[in-house]
Formats: structure tokens, sequence, C-alpha cells
């Protein structure tokens, strides 16, 4: 574990849910800090127009990225198919057709893709499926982002022995096996998919923990963030302003790699048969079901692994243009 | 060095301790018990099963004696294979995915730095796409989809080698297994070598490496590859531990006796005793991986030392 | 260390580890059967095991005072011959003078009253000691009220076994054939503990004997010399191996490297049918698949009208032709067609057509309040089963035109099962498979407060038909008065059922001796391969 020193102290007055650390060297500025007028304007002056000239240029380089750019289009292709497909298919969800039971693709019945052993059409279900995966996907995401985010950020900028401490937490939970922990969170909260999400990407957070609180270290010592501290700007301000947004950079990589791990493993829970429950489907339980079918109906193997692959191909080549395009170093 | 090394495994107890000990409550808190099962039992028996297995003592009674056995290195018996002490299961198990997911880390980084160092020398050209178009495949294709295929294909259909079982660790029986483990962790080490070797490809002492007139050869693989190296190996020790013992589709499809299937049925089948055997014997895996890729990393970079 | 160093260490670890290419699983000359056997068994001791894949090694290693043939009727064994007295309370076994175990010692009478004073032992702990309550004494010897001795079953010499029973159970020497009656070796359990169930240390008196148990891997048993028909056993080695994935079990059926498989994966039965007709068999199990209509106070389902509406509106032929594809007996009643010396009640509405019976479903419906503008809305509670999740789909579709929306809900096999046992749950899915070939197997199930009435039925009319049938001794006196007891269970509409199952098999077709039956076993004792 690292003995990082810790040049600042920082006074938890306004709330913020920091842990309470050990005993904080008192410093010479810290204690109650002085309405502060001028500060939003050097937060502005600071940070912002550094940030933005980053970010439009990282664009620039993203947008030469051939393999990135068609990727994000395919994307975004394929969250609009599956949010607006299934308004224009004339099938519902859960909707049987007794005439057509695991029947092959056709355009003689409106089964564009054939229908599943229950009757219902495929392409619907890939659709709405589509619609689970990428929002679960998004759901752990966001909630690894956030806790990640943010006890890293805490972690790197106290240091000391609450950075000592909150790590070891962090070690603490990578010794738990991953799967014993998400078994028992589908057990827990079987009966809500989002909240199983919730919960998942409440364990997902520790490497995202680990790069910010990373990032966070190198950063702190950098001028502005001293000069930030000299004004007499509050922690909770500088971790929220100054930290947080100029690490967004590996952040950003590491979201885009975090969606394709959370689609998997959600797959991977669906064949467990730990998935969604009927009827609602996902990419990864269509996909289960499809193995079985592999020799005598392909196409349910099929339709549904083509979108699962291609989004996690277009996911997994805009991580890697962001990377290129974000990392100073590669330039 | 040794004392850094004992001075890590010292460290190592009280992180085991809190899992254990988390482990153990979270595992009582989950619905269900090891007894629900399809044949509901006579309040009669069901007393007298729970009185075999402790369990009608109060939970803190029941977690001192779950640590005091485990002290004496006792994990129980396992409440679901009966005739089978925890450890004797993990035991039998271990070499088994041991074997399966060593080879399968072996093969991977055998393919996948190869194939990840030539895509960064040829950063964007048609050998880069192609290369990590590839690699990606192996990560956008599940392997409970690979698996049955490779099955399939090979065992069945072909009748190449066999569809599944694990005939003592035979050589034709490993092939498919390991390959099919294998191909998510080239796709991995192949894109993270490929990254790293970018980064260090660009950096101050490859480019004084260049001006001093090495040639391009020289420079890649005396000096870039040593370095650019070090992220693969730091992911090397979650990945064995993670590769070993979650390896249970794999072991579903070919009917392989690893541990892999006890994360999973353990937990699904309440098998309290089997579920914190597998809890500790993972947390042990993490901590000696952890450790070994902390030394090997020293060994790769000088810069990195633990005299202390 | 370099990498390069560190990665040839690794390399020559990995293949010191790995043996030389291992022996082809069938010897020269040798008759080696090899069984894909649903799952890893929890345990090999007859009166602890639980699951149909123990049952099946459990029968090849042991013997009980009787066994079954190849097409499942029961026939002498270690008994030669038995007595029943008059009232039907006592029995009398002779055992055969040439039954030894494994180690050459003779299997006595007193094996047997060791083994049923172990199973009914609380120390023990077993869960099947239930089967042998039928004994005298033997429940109150479970629950540790009675020291062991109380029950009734003694040794009046060594090859002659007297039992008692507590009331004339006409299924009982049908019951004999389950393993949990089966006799298990004093010594060797003395000497080993929980340990003799181990390769070595397991003694048994059946036509095989364990050789070789790798967990997860295989369970060897080889001919057992000292078996008192050894000469008529024609497989000199039996190979169960635990395949729990049944798209598994059948590639590696197709690969020839298993030569029965207990199971075909759901949607590949048209293909089993068109590819592999000769090794495809499908024949009725004595099982039910229905699901309990949880009718504790305060369900909506205490309501009758609404259980029978839900019953009427189930197109069953739908559910085996669609959804199943393998035209299970579609089921009206709660005990199988198949059962014998039963000839049981069906719903009322058997006859009417399906547009009479939704005509009436929506009427009744109606009179309870409900239809598609104030839709009753039910949850429907399924185990985590690949096998059987359309099924709930299905029935989700077929109740929703008469304004019933259900939602399903499926759960690992311990939270289901937890949810059953605590009544916490409107319509689950239960499915029976039969210990023994009985009609009170199934009816029991739906006694007042017995541990499987996941429903929670209750009705004094149908537990005073059902104690009435237990001491009943004439068979087809019991016969009629368990029917007349279904009858009014039906016309309460108490469950609903689907269909009586039907099991599917894959048997190499050079294997003979194998034959489908009700009971589902399949002892390897009969079977031989015509040509190897």
């Amino acid at each position: 574990m690292t003995s990082e020193s810790k040049p600042y102290s920082g006074d938890n007055a306004d709330g913020a849910p920091l842990p309470a650390g050990g005993p904080n060297p008192p410093h010479s500025h810290s204690g109650p800090n002085p309405p502060h007028s001028p500060e939003p304007e050097t937060t502005a002056a600071s940070a912002a127009p550094a940030g933005e000239s980053l970010a439009r240029d990282a664009w620039r380089r993203l947008s030469q990225n051939r393999a990135a750019m068609a990727s994000l289009a395919l994307l975004i292709a394929i969250v609009v198919v599956c949010v607006i497909g299934p308004w224009l298919l004339p099938w519902g969800l859960a909707e049987v057709d007794w005439n057509a039971f695991g029947t092959g693709p056709t355009l003689d019945n409106a089964h564009f893709l054939g229908t599943d052993a229950n009757g219902r059409d495929l392409l619907t279900r890939v659709l709405y499926g589509g619609r689970i995966s990428l929002s679960v996907a998004l759901v752990a995401s966001l909630v690894s982002l956030v806790i990640g985010v943010l006890y890293g950020a805490i972690s790197g900028y106290l240091g000391g022995r609450v950075d000592n401490l909150m790590m070891r937490f962090v070690d603490i939970m990578y010794s738990l096996p991953f799967m014993f922990l998400v078994i028992l969170l589908m057990v827990v909260f079987g009966r809500n998919i989002f909240l199983i999400y919730a919960a998942i990407g409440a364990v997902e957070w520790l490497d995202m923990a680990r790069i910010v609180r990373g990032q966070t270290l190198a950063l702190k010592r950098r001028e502005f963030i001293e000069a930030a501290h000299a004004l007499g700007v509050r922690d909770t301000k500088i971790v929220t302003r100054h930290l947080i947004p100029n690490a967004i950079g590996p952040v950003i990589i590491y979201v885009t790699l975090t969606v394709p791990k959370v689609i998997l493993l959600e797959s991977f829970l669906s064949f467990l048969g730990l998935g969604v429950q009927e009827p609602l489907t996902s990419w990864g339980v269509l996909i289960s079901e499809g193995v079985d079918m592999m020799e005598s109906a392909p196409w349910m193997l099929l339709v549904p692994s083509f979108f699962l692959a291609a989004t996690l191909f277009c996911l997994n080549f805009l991580g890697d243009g962001l990377r290129d395009a974000l990392d100073p170093r590669t330039r | 060095m040794l004392i850094y090394t004992l001075k890590r495994l010292l460290q190592a107890v009280p992180t085991l301790l809190i899992v254990i000990t988390i482990s153990f409550f979270l595992m009582r808190v989950a619905p269900g018990g090891p007894f629900d099962g399809e044949r509901q039992l006579p309040p009669e028996i069901e007393a007298n099963l729970m009185a075999a297995y402790h369990l009608d003592e109060p939970l803190p009674m029941q977690y001192l004696r779950y640590m005091g056995n485990l002290l004496q290195g006792d994990f129980g018996p396992s409440f679901k294979y009966k005739d089978f002490s925890v450890t004797e299961l993990i035991m039998q198990g271990f070499p088994v995915s041991l074997e399966i997911g060593g080879l399968a880390i072996l093969l991977a980084l055998i393919i996948g730095l190869p194939l990840g160092i030539a895509a960064a020398i040829k950063r964007n050209s048609t050998v880069d796409y192609l290369v990590m178009g590839t690699a990606l495949t192996g990560i956008a294709v599940p392997n409970f989809v690979l698996a049955p295929i490779f099955a399939l294909v090979f065992g069945v259909l072909l009748g190449w080698l066999p569809a599944g079982g694990w005939n003592g660790g035979a050589l034709p029986n490993l092939v498919l297994p390991v390959v099919a483990l294998s191909i998510q962790q080239i796709a991995y080490i192949a894109r993270m070598m490929r990254a790293s070797m970018i980064e260090v490809l660009g950096s101050h002492f490859i480019r004084t490496a260049r001006a001093k007139g090495l040639n391009e050869g020289e420079v890649i693989f005396r000096h870039a590859i040593r370095p650019a190296l070090l992220p693969v190996m730091s992911y090397l020790g979650p990945a064995i531990a993670g590769i070993i013992t979650g390896s249970v589709v794999i072991e579903q499809i070919f009917g392989i006796p690893g541990i892999g299937r006890y994360f999973v049925q353990g937990a699904l089948n309440r098998d309290y005793t089997l579920v914190m055997g597998t809890v500790v014997f993972y947390g042990v895996l993490i901590v000696l991986m952890n450790l070994i890729v902390d030394l090997l990393y020293s060994a790769l970079d000088p810069q990195i030392r633990y005299d202390d | 260390m370099t990498i390069r160093q560190f990665i040839a260490g690794v390399g020559c670890a990995l293949i010191a580890l790995t043996p030389p290419l291992a022996a082809a699983a069938i010897e020269d000359g040798k008759q080696v059967l090899r069984r894909a056997n649903g799952a890893e068994p929890s345990t090999l001791d007859p009166q602890l095991a639980t699951g149909s894949w123990e049952s099946s090694i459990l029968i090849d290693l042991f013997e009980g005072l009787v066994a079954r043939d190849a097409a499942g009727n029961i026939v002498p064994g270690v008994a030669a011959s038995w007595e029943r007295s008059d009232d039907g309370l006592h029995y009398t076994f002779h055992l055969r003078e040439d039954a030894k175990w494994s180690d050459g010692e003779p299997v006595t009478a007193g094996d047997f009253v060791y083994a049923w004073r172990r199973i009914l032992s609380p120390a023990l702990a077993a869960p099947y000691a239930y089967m042998l309550f039928p004994i005298q004494g033997a429940e109150a010897v479970n629950r540790g009220d009675q020291p062991v001795d109380t029950l009734g079953v003694t040794a009046s010499d060594p090859h002659t076994l007297e039992v008692t029973l507590e009331r004339p159970t006409g299924y009982f020497i049908d019951m004999l054939g389950h393993p949990s009656t089966f006799p298990v070796p004093e010594r060797a359990i003395d000497t080993y503990g929980s340990d003799w169930t181990k390769p070595g240390n397991l003694i048994s008196n059946g036509a095989f004997t364990l050789s070789e148990w790798v967990s997860h891997d295989h369970i060897a048993a080889t001919r057992n010399p000292e078996f008192h028909d050894a000469e008529n056993v024609a497989l000199d080695e039996v190979r169960f191996l635990p395949i729990d994935d049944a798209r598994a079990a059948l590639n590696r059926f197709r690969a020839g490297e298993v030569d029965m498989a207990d199971s075909v994966p759901q949607g590949r039965i048209e293909w089993a049918r068109e590819n592999l007709s000769e090794a495809l068999h499908e024949a009725p199990i004595l099982a039910t698949f229905y699901f309990a209509f949880n009718q504790r106070d305060g369900s909506v389902l205490n309501d009758r009208r609404i259980r029978e509406a839900l019953n009427l509106a189930l197109r069953r032929q739908v559910i085996t032709r669609q959804i199943t594809r393998l035209d299970q007996p579609s089921a009206f009643s709660l005990v199988p067609t198949a059962i014998s010396d039963y000839d049981g009640p069906r719903f009322a509405f058997v006859d009417d057509t399906m547009d009479e019976r939704l005509a009436r479903a929506r009427a009744l419906l109606e009179a309870a309040g409900y239809g598609p503008q104030n839709p009753l809305h039910l949850t429907l509670d399924t185990i985590t089963n690949p096998d059987t999740k359309r099924i709930p789909v299905a029935l989700a579709a077929m109740w929703k035109p008469l304004g019933v929306e259900v939602t399903l809900q499926n759960s690992d096999a311990a939270v289901y099962y937890a949810k059953l046992r605590q009544g916490d749950f409107q319509i689950g899915m239960a499915p029976w498979i039969a210990d023994y070939d009985d009609a009170s197997n199934f009816l029991d199930l739906f006694h007042t407060g017995v541990p499987n009435n996941h429903s929670g039925y209750s009705n004094s009319e149908y537990d005073s038909l059902m104690d009435e049938a237990a001491n009943t001794l004439d068979a087809s006196g019991r016969s009629a008065t368990m029917a007349r007891a279904e009858r009014v269970l039906l016309d309460d509409y108490a469950l609903l059922p689907l269909y009586f199952y039907i099991k599917l098999a894959l048997v190499s077709p050079t294997l003979e001796g194998w034959e489908a039956n009700p009971m589902d076993d399949h002892p390897s004792r009969w079977m031989h391969f015509t040509e190897h």
C-alpha cells in the first residue's frame, strides 16, 4: 500500500460523504474557510478552457479514426433500432402466434426472423432484448462510475490513513469471488432486474476507483490544484470541480470497457438461468436459448448473437479509439 | 525480498479474516437454506438435519464454531456432496482447474503477445485491424456459445477430439476446453499488449534509442517489449485466479471436474461449507497471485526493488 | 528471471502435470457400459441418498429385500420369498442363503435391522427416513421419542426377517425396491465412519461393487463376483458419468463416448426422432407435472370458481404438442394413468369442447368479480430450469384473454422451495415423481398438514377417505376409496395438472436388456452389448 505523503488536509465541514479519517495534521490554511467570492471565476479560468480544447482536440482525433467512427455510427444505429423498432413491428413482446412455433425466417407471416419456441416473434424479442441488455449495462456502468469515481477521487485526494483504509477495503472486495457476490445479489434482488444491475454496478466499481485514485494522486500535485487550494477553495469543490473533470479521460475509456463487460456478464448469468424474468428478455437469454437450438434452428442463435457481437465490437473499437484520442502520450 | 514476502503474507491475514466474516454472514442473508429441496421434509427430519449440522444454534455461535474449525484447517463436510469434505472436493478439483486454466493462460500468452506486438508496430494498418478485429471476435462471442460449437463441430460432427470428459487429463480431452477457455484471454492480452506497446513506443527512451541509430528490430526486442509487458503482468495475477475459479461454463459443457462450478453451485445450493471453502481458497489464491505478480514485476522492472 | 525463463518454467510444470494419454474406456474383450447419469451424486449412502441419479447407481451397487427386473417389476432380491399375515400387518421375509457382501460375508436379516434402525436414527438425519414410517414405531424412533430397538423389525434367525407395520400398507413390498431400505455393511460404517462410501471402503451386496469415484468426473463399478446371480451379469464394468448438461450428454452420446443418456435437451426432440430413432426411447413414467394453487387463508385462490376457471382455460394439448413437443398425456387428474391397480376419476369437464370450457371459465371469473375490464392479477412461480421455462409463458398467454394477468417469477431452487414451504406464492410449479408405484404416493400430497402439501389444501372429507384407505387391507376396496378421495380433490379443483411425464432416454442400439418402464429404474445387471 502506498505511503503517499499528504500535502493537504481536508476539512470535511460541508457534510460531503467522506469517511471520517484519522487525525489530519493541522495545516496552515485549514480551518473555517472564508467566503470565497473569486472562486467560481478562478475555476473557470484555470480548468474550463483547457478542458474544452482538450475535448475538441480529442474529438478531432477520434473523428479521424475510421474504425471508431464506423463503430459509433453502428452503435447509434443499433440503439435507435432497439428503441424505435418494436413500435414498428406488428407483434408484441409476449404475443403468441398460435400458428407458428419455432418457425424459420420468412416473409409470409410477418415473422421476418421467425418465431421462438413459444411462438413469439423473434425480431421483436431481439429488439426488446436489446433494450434490456443495453439498459442494464448502462445502469450498472453508471452506478459503478459514480461510486468508483467518487471513492477513488476522495481516497486519492485525502491520502494518508484515509486513503490507506479505503484502499484496504477495495483489496478486501477484490478478494471476494465475484461470482459468489453476483449470485447472492441475484438471489436477494431476484425480483427486479434493474435493482440487480444497480447492485452489480455496486460491486463493479473497484477498478474504476483504483484508476481514479491513481489519477487523483498524480493530479493533486499539479499547479492549478495548488492554486485553488491557496485561494481557499473547499476540498469538496476541488474534488468535484477540478480533480474529477481532469481525470475524465481514463474514466471514459474505462466506461467503454465496463459496458461490454456488463453485457457479457448479463449473458453469462442468463446462461446460468439467472437472467431476466419472462416475458422480458435480453440478448443473453435469447442466445442461451439459441444455443440449445443451434443445429435445428440456427437463426435463433445467429440473430441475437449478431446483435450482441456487433455491439461489443463497436464498444471495444470505440473504447480503443477514445484511448488513442484522449491519451496525450500516444500522439 | 524474503522479508517483503513474509510481510505481504502477514498483511493478508486480516484481509482474509474480514473476507471470511463478510461471506459467512452474506451467505446466511440469502433466502432459502441447504435443505430446501424438491421433497419437503417432515418437521422431525428437518429438526434432525438442523441439529446434525448445528444450524439450530444462534448465528454468532455458528460463526465461532466455523472459525474455530477453520483454524484447525477443517472446512467441514459439504452439505450437498455429503461423502466428501470441502477440503477433499477442492483438492480433487483444483489440479484440474489449474491445468486447464494454466494451459489456457499459457496459450493466450503465446498467441496474444506476438499479435499485440505486431498490431502495435503496424498501428492503424491492415495488420492492426485484422488482429484487433479477430481479437475482438474472441471478446464478442460469449464462451457459452463458443464451447458448444466446438464440442459439436470437433467432437460430434468431425469426430477429431472427444466431445467432453476429463479422462484423467488425457491430451485429446484437454484441447477443446483449453482452446475455448483461452480465446477470450488471447483477445484481452493482445489488446492490452498492443496498447502498452504503443505507449512504450511513443516514450522518450525509445525515441532516444532510435535517435542513437539502433535499428528498429533492436529497439523493439531489446528495449520496448520488456517495459510493455508490465501491464500485462499485473493483469495476469487476477486473470489466473479468475480463470481457474471462473470456468464454470467450460466445466459444464465439457464435463471437466474442476472447482469453477463450486463457486456457482455452492452459492445456488446454499452449500454453506462449500461456499466458505471456495471463498477462503479464492482469497488465498488472489493473495498469492498478486504477490507472485509483484515479485515478477520487480524482476522485470529494475526500478522496483523490494528490499525492505 | 526473464519472462522467457518464466514461461519456460510454467510450461514445464504444466507438461509435467499432464499424465500420458489415458487408455480408451473400453478394454479388449470387456463389456464396459458408460452411462450419462444426470448429476454428481450427493452421496452413495443408500440411507442418505435422495436423487434419481443416486438411485440409478445404488440399485447397481446394493440389493434390497426385493429388486426390479428390466421391465421395472418387483422380483425377489435378498429375500427369496415372503409371507404376509391376514391382517396385513406382519411380514416374514426368508432371505436367500447365498446372498453375500462383496467381502464374502453373508447378508443376514441383522443387516436389514441395522440399516432400518440406522435410517430412522435422529443422529443420521436421513431425508428419506419418512419412507419407513409405515413400520411400527418408526416415526417415534425418528423423532427421538423412542429407542431404536422399539422399531417393529426383528431378525428371528440370520435368514428370517420379521416386520410389523403400523397399518396395512398396500405398497409395502413395492416400497422395498427403494434404496432407502437397502442393507448397509455395519462393519465398514463402524470402521470408516462417514468415509465408508469411498472406493476401497465400500462393501456392497449388489451386482456391482464400487471401484473408482472421482468427484464430478466418474464413478466406476465392477462386477461383484460374490453376487448370488453373478454368472448372469454380463457387464464387466459400469461407468456413471455425472453429466448435468443435457446438451453435453447428447453430444457425448452422438460422439460414442457414452452408451446411455437419461435425457434429451428441450427443443431437440424432433431432431432426435429423425436422426436417432433407433436409440431414442419415449415412455411414460409415474410422474405428474402440476401447479399448486395456494389455498391458505387470504389467498385469492381460495375461491374454487377461479381455480376451476384456470383449469378450464388451459389448452393442455397445445402445451404438449407445441411447447414440450413430447405429446405427453394431458393430465385431468393428479394420479398418473400408468399407476398400477388404480382407476381414478378425471375433471368433470373433460368431455366438453374447448369453446364450452372457455365460456364456462369466463362465466366463473365474472361471478368471482373478474374479467378483461377488471383483470385478476396472479403471480406464477417457477424454479429456474430451461426445460420448463416455456410452459409458464404459454399458460400466461392462454389465460390472458379471460382477463387474467400473470406475472412470471422464476427463482433458483433454494429460494423457490423455501417460498413453497412458507406458502409465499400464488401458483407454483410442483412436479411430483413417484417413489413407489401406488396412487397413495400422489394422493397423500393433499392430506392436511403433510410436508409436501404445498397448496395448504385441507378438506376433512378428503382426509378421512385417505385415512380409511390407509387402513383398508383389501386391495380393490382400498383403490376404490382412494378414487373417491381423488374425486373430492378434483371437484375442488385443488390443483392445476398439466400432463403426465414422458421420459426420454438414449440407449445405444447395441445395448440389450434395457427396457423402458414406469419406475424408470434400469439396473445394469440385466444389460449386455450384442457386439463390441
